[in-house]
Formats: C-alpha cells, sequence, structure tokens
C-alpha cells in the first residue's frame, strides 16, 4: 500500500487528479489500446473532476481513447433525476471532456433485468481488457462503492440494498428527506474492484478517519470492505490531515517519510521533465 | 458518427464558451441545438451515446432567447396600418429588418383604422415561420377601433367604434373581417358589451389587452376574469394611478386575478413614453409581468421628419432609448420569456428549455447585439 498524505481536501484532490493525468499520458492510449478508468461519485471526487476538467481544458489531457466504469447507481431513480449518478458524472465530468459517450459505461438502475444489467457490465469490463485503475472512495462505514458492511469480498457486480448509515447520509442530497432516498442500488463488487491492475482510493475529512484505520491497521474484514485491498499488489491510499486522525503516529510518520522516497523511484520518467515535475 | 442515430442524424450544433439565460440566471452553460430546436445534451449523450458536429464559440458572450416583440406598427417607411400594394411584402420587409435588433417573433400591429383597411390589410399578413427572410409573424395585433375617445392618444378620432348591442365578437367580425391570423386586440372594457367580446375572443385564443381605455380597477378586473390578460403601453393612454381607484393600473397589484392566471404589461422603454421611476414602480410591484414593446411606428429606422402613422401624421424629433433598472437576465425575460407566456406559446418561444425553438441572441456585456439565430440558423451577424 502506498499512503499519500496531503494537507487538506483540495491539494489531496490536486494529487489524484495529477496521478489520474500522468498514468493517462504515460500509458499513450490509442484507439488500439484504450486506457480503462474506474471511477466514483459524490463528495469527495468532486474536485478531482474539477482538476480532470482543467487539465483537459489546458490540452494537457485527452479522454478520446479512455474507457470509463462508473461504481454504482441508484435502482428506481430516473436518469434524469438530479440526483442520480448519471446526472452527477454528465454535470461534473463527462459534459467539460471529451470522451466519446460510447465508451462512458455506467450501471443502468431502471434496466428491466436488473442482474442482467450487473453481468453485461462485468462482461463489458472483460471486454475491455480489464480496468488499468479504479478511483473510488470510502464510506463512513467503511464500504467501497456500495459494498456495505457484510459485503463478500469476492463480490462481483450485483444488486445491493443500502445500509440504513449510508441511507442517512445520502438524504443530504434528498432535501433531508428519508423517504426519498433510493435503497437499492447496482454496484460493482469488492472483487470486481480487486481485479484492476491497480487502485486509488480518496479519502477526506475526519468523518471518514476512523474508516480509514479500520481499513489499514486493522485486519481484513468484510465489515469494513475496504480492507480488502489490503490484498491488492498496488493500491494508493490518497488523504488529507483530517481523515489521518484515527491512525497511529507510527504509520503516518513512516508514509510521510517513504511518500518523499517513493516519488523518484516509483514514478516513471516522462519525456517533458515539466509533466513530471507537477507530479510531486 | 455524432450519434448512433436512434433519434435523429441530422447534425448537432453546440454553441460554447457563452452564458445562457436558463432559470432566471445568466449561466455558464454550452447550448445545444438539432433541427431547430434546443437539445437536451445529457439525452443525447446516454441514450444517443451523440455528441456535436459542430462547435461554434460564443467567445464568452450572452445566449439569450430571441426577443419577441408584441407591439409593432411599422418601421423603416413601412407603416402596417397604411395599405399599400402588397402589405405582406411590408411585413416582410420590417420582418428582415428587425432581425438586427434581436427580434426573432412578432405581432404586426395595426392601429384604429376603417374597416376598408382592415379588409384589405389582414388578409396579407399571414402567421408564419421565421427564418433567413426575416423574423417570425406571430399574428396581428389589433390595437383598436373598439377604444375609448377620450384615451385614443394617437389614433384617428373619425374611426372609432362602439360594440353595438348584440354582444359576442359579430361586430369585431364586421370591422376586421375575420379573426385569421390575430393573435391579439386592445380594447376598452368599460364600453358597454364588452363582457361578452372578451369571454369569446379568449376562447377563441386571442389575447385580449387593455388599453386606450378610461376603465376603473373594478372594470378591468371583470374583463381579466372575463380572460384578458395584458395591458397595451401601461400608463400610457388609461386613467392615471389614484390611490382610492388605481384604475387599469392597479391590476398589477389586484387580488381578484383569477387563480393561476397572471396579467402582464406592455412597457415602451424608452424613457420618454414612461418616467423611469415610474418604469421602475411598476417592475418592483409585478416583474413578473413585464413585457417590453417598441411600439415602433414606420418611422423607427428613418430619419427625423414628418411621417404617417395609419391615418395620422405625425412629427419625429429624434431617438432615444433607455434601459429599465432591473437586472440583465429581468431585462432578457421582459423582451422574450414574458411575451411568450402572455401568448401562452413559451413551451415553444422565449426560453432556452430543451425542446424550444432555437431562436436565439447573442449580446456582450452593454447588451449589443452580435448575432440573431432563428430555429438554429445565424440570419444577422454585426
Amino acid at each position: 500500500m502506498r499512503l499519500v498524505i496531503l494537507e487538506d481536501y483540495d491539494l489531496a484532490s490536486e494529487w489524484a487528479a495529477k496521478y489520474i493525468r500522468n498514468r493517462i499520458i504515460t500509458f499513450r492510449p490509442t484507439a488500439q489500446r484504450y486506457f480503462t478508468l474506474g471511477l466514483p461519485t459524490g463528495s469527495t471526487p468532486y474536485a478531482c473532476y474539477k482538476k480532470l476538467i482543467e487539465y483537459h481544458k489546458s490540452g494537457d489531457l485527452s479522454f478520446k481513447y479512455v474507457k470509463t466504469f462508473n461504481m454504482d447507481e441508484y435502482v428506481g431513480l430516473p436518469r434524469a433525476h438530479p440526483e442520480s449518478y448519471h446526472s452527477y458524472m454528465w454535470n461534473n465530468f463527462f459534459k467539460h471532456v471529451d470522451i466519446d459517450p460510447a465508451n462512458a459505461h455506467i450501471l443502468d438502475g431502471n434496466a428491466q433485468d436488473l442482474e442482467a444489467e450487473c453481468a453485461v457490465f462485468e462482461k463489458d469490463i472483460a471486454d475491455a481488457g480489464g480496468i488499468d485503475l479504479f478511483v473510488g472512495g470510502i464510506g463512513p462505514d467503511g464500504h467501497i462503492a456500495f459494498n456495505e458492511p457484510g459485503s463478500s469480498l469476492v463480490s462481483r457486480t450485483r444488486v445491493k440494498t443500502l445500509a440504513k448509515d449510508t441511507i442517512v447520509a445520502n438524504a443530504r442530497f434528498f432535501g433531508h428527506d428519508l423517504s426519498k432516498v433510493p435503497t437499492m442500488a447496482l454496484t460493482v463488487g469488492v472483487g470486481t474492484v480487486m481485479d484492476s491492475r491497480e487502485v486509488m482510493i480518496v479519502i477526506t475529512g475526519a468523518h471518514k478517519a476512523f474508516a480509514l484505520y479500520k481499513a489499514i491497521e486493522d485486519g481484513v474484514n468484510h465489515m469494513w470492505t475496504v480492507s480488502a485491498f489490503q490484498q491488492h499488489p498496488r493500491t494508493i491510499f490518497v488523504c488529507d490531515e483530517d481523515a489521518t486522525l484515527e491512525l497511529r503516529v507510527k504509520t503516518v510518520k513512516y508514509f510521510k517519510v517513504t511518500h518523499t522516497a517513493h516519488l523518484y523511484s516509483t514514478l516513471p520518467h516522462f519525456p517533458q521533465k515539466n509533466i513530471f515535475l507537477k507530479a510531486i | 458518427m455524432p450519434s448512433n442515430g436512434s433519434v435523429s442524424d441530422a447534425p448537432i450544433t453546440q454553441f460554447i464558451n457563452c452564458r445562457i439565460l436558463k432559470e432566471h440566471t445568466l449561466q455558464r452553460e454550452d447550448l445545444w441545438v438539432r433541427d431547430g430546436r434546443i437539445l437536451d445534451p445529457e439525452k443525447l449523450f446516454f441514450d444517443e451515446q451523440g455528441y456535436a458536429d459542430r462547435q461554434l464559440d460564443c467567445g464568452g458572450a450572452i445566449l439569450a432567447p430571441g426577443f419577441i416583440d408584441v407591439q409593432l406598427n411599422g418601421g423603416y417607411g413601412v407603416d402596417f396600418s397604411t395599405p399599400s400594394e402588397d402589405p405582406g411584402a411590408g411585413v416582410a420587409f420590417v420582418a428582415k429588418k428587425i432581425l438586427e435588433h434581436g427580434v426573432t417573433s412578432f405581432c404586426p400591429t395595426l392601429v384604429t383604422s376603417p374597416p376598408s383597411v382592415y379588409h384589405k390589410v389582414l388578409p396579407e399578413v399571414k402567421v408564419q415561420s421565421g427564418g433567413v427572410h426575416g423574423a417570425g409573424v406571430l399574428g396581428v395585433h389589433l390595437e383598436g377601433p373598439f377604444i375609448s375617445l377620450e384615451k385614443k392618444g394617437a389614433h384617428p378620432e373619425q374611426f372609432l367604434r362602439t360594440f353595438g348591442g348584440s354582444g359576442g365578437v359579430n361586430p369585431l367580425l364586421e370591422v376586421y373581417g375575420g379573426l385569421d391570423n390575430v393573435s391579439m386586440v386592445t380594447l376598452a372594457p368599460e364600453l358597454a358589451g364588452s363582457q361578452s367580446v372578451v369571454e369569446e375572443l379568449s376562447q377563441r385564443g386571442v389575447t385580449v389587452s387593455l388599453g386606450h381605455s378610461v376603465a376603473n380597477l373594478s372594470q378591468a378586473e371583470e374583463a381579466v376574469q372575463q380572460g384578458a390578460s395584458f395591458i397595451t403601453h401601461l400608463f400610457n393612454a388609461m386613467l392615471p394611478f389614484h390611490h382610492r381607484d388605481p384604475g387599469i393600473v392597479g391590476l398589477l397589484t389586484s387580488n381578484r386575478i383569477p387563480a393561476g392566471r397572471s396579467v402582464f404589461y406592455g412597457m415602451i422603454a424608452d424613457g420618454i413614453h414612461t418616467n423611469p421611476a415610474a418604469l421602475r414602480i411598476a417592475h418592483r410591484a409585478h416583474p413578473a409581468g413585464l413585457v417590453l414593446v417598441t411600439d415602433a411606428i414606420m418611422a423607427m429606422g428613418l430619419p427625423p421628419g414628418r411621417h404617417t402613422l395609419g391615418q395620422q401624421v405625425i412629427e419625429i424629433q429624434g431617438l432615444h432609448a433607455y434601459v429599465a433598472g432591473c437586472s440583465v437576465p429581468e431585462a432578457l425575460e421582459a423582451a422574450s420569456l414574458h411575451p411568450a407566456q402572455l401568448l401562452g406559446i413559451s413551451h415553444q418561444k422565449g426560453s432556452l428549455e430543451y425542446g424550444c425553438d432555437a431562436d436565439l441572441v447573442l449580446m456582450d456585456d452593454q447588451m449589443v447585439l452580435e448575432a440573431t439565430y432563428i430555429s438554429g440558423v445565424e440570419v444577422w451577424r454585426k
């Protein structure tokens, strides 16, 4: 695991966005070889998307040969509803970049046959050659995507009933009216994300601190599904200072030191020197 | 291919780098047009997996719905109320010229005239869509002759009329020769027999406007209850506001307007017809009802001198323009959304909502026009 700690939300978001940008650029995607990106929604990645749009608008980053797969979508919420994840992705990302609509995959929570929809999604990922980088967040209850506490750590894309915690946390997007919050969602499984070649989890805010502690300092446990990534060969946790509040000082110190050391050994060398420097 | 063709193969234009008038504010958003209508880009993206064929860079300009002028008597030497060889050509000429002012739809207005004029002119002025040839004709606005003698303004006295005793629109059919292609009638509701006229006109889908009248507030409210929904050039040619009987002006704050209905009022915001302070009072009392009109006459666009307005001869000393003291979005809506709502066409015109006709104006922050579009096609550029 790499644990990258930045001072605040904006810096953490910027670091994450730069990482994604650099990954795509060094991959040099083409029409024959797309870069596949797994994407999250919610308040955490909001600033990260803004930064990615900035890099696109400045000409540094194109999504023309990028395929995206979103983690989840509510069941039964009209696609045009302002709180659907389709709306989120359109307004906060897709409409500002040059991605081909055919390459933007989001689960359809209004499909006739939800199980078939999930199976097709898994197939689409496989057909795309698997995911190069899956970006995700973490819930206060330690869930990744909608893999609520108790989800199998080898689960695949499926229909899930949302936990009370999650529904309460989401109420703020539905006028604080619990009755309006969807109770089910389609979500990639823990296993689905584990299959990716690389995983980056962005965690910001003090309210996520306990979940982060459980995810990286305790054991692998299906009650804190993000902990599964302890067994992934290539995972980065990007956080702000507030998110580290429940960690041991020892853990934080270790990663703050190694972060600098890693910088020069793990990042590939770019032909354009300025992009390399921007990643720091 | 810009779309999977599941809905349409027509080319898609994306206006980028602009601020569009949406939800009563100027928002930094792109505007998408296909088949002359405003397109929902989210549906395009997810349903059709489509994107734009071409992008038009607006250079940061304001993109607003095209203006709708419901009171335009003529211009550039053409007077709609003066019968000519080819009234249709006169309307078409003006329709083309007003594109330069961002007007994409209008109601050619006829002032009080003898029946012979109506019988000659009306059949030649048809409702038609706009385009490169000119602004769209929404229908004729007949201002008079069923108006008050005391408030005739510039209208010729000898051709004023009353409704007679028969009730209904028969007297109008006699005078006008028919109500085809008529979208609005201005009348004085205090004239005997007006109630049934207002009611029947409203049922026929003709907008009834109160103007050139000495009606008191009660009479005006009754007319609104019968279906009247507009006030022709507020303050002008009506009794002044009085605190014990506000007259027609009182409709702006009347509590006897039927539920779900609104009264709109036309304002000639040139600083001459109405003192700007009076304009602001009206706007603050009822901002949602303000409709900007030009009430332009044949002399518009012409040098100073003597010109005709229907059967009258008037003099022009020069033009003066004045912008109301309200916000930019409010002013834009007063010239586009509100007239569309008044005429009952706001699902199609006067708005940048998905599905509406792509009649647009491009302007800078000083509201100087840069370009005009009708159905997504550029029809004028500075």
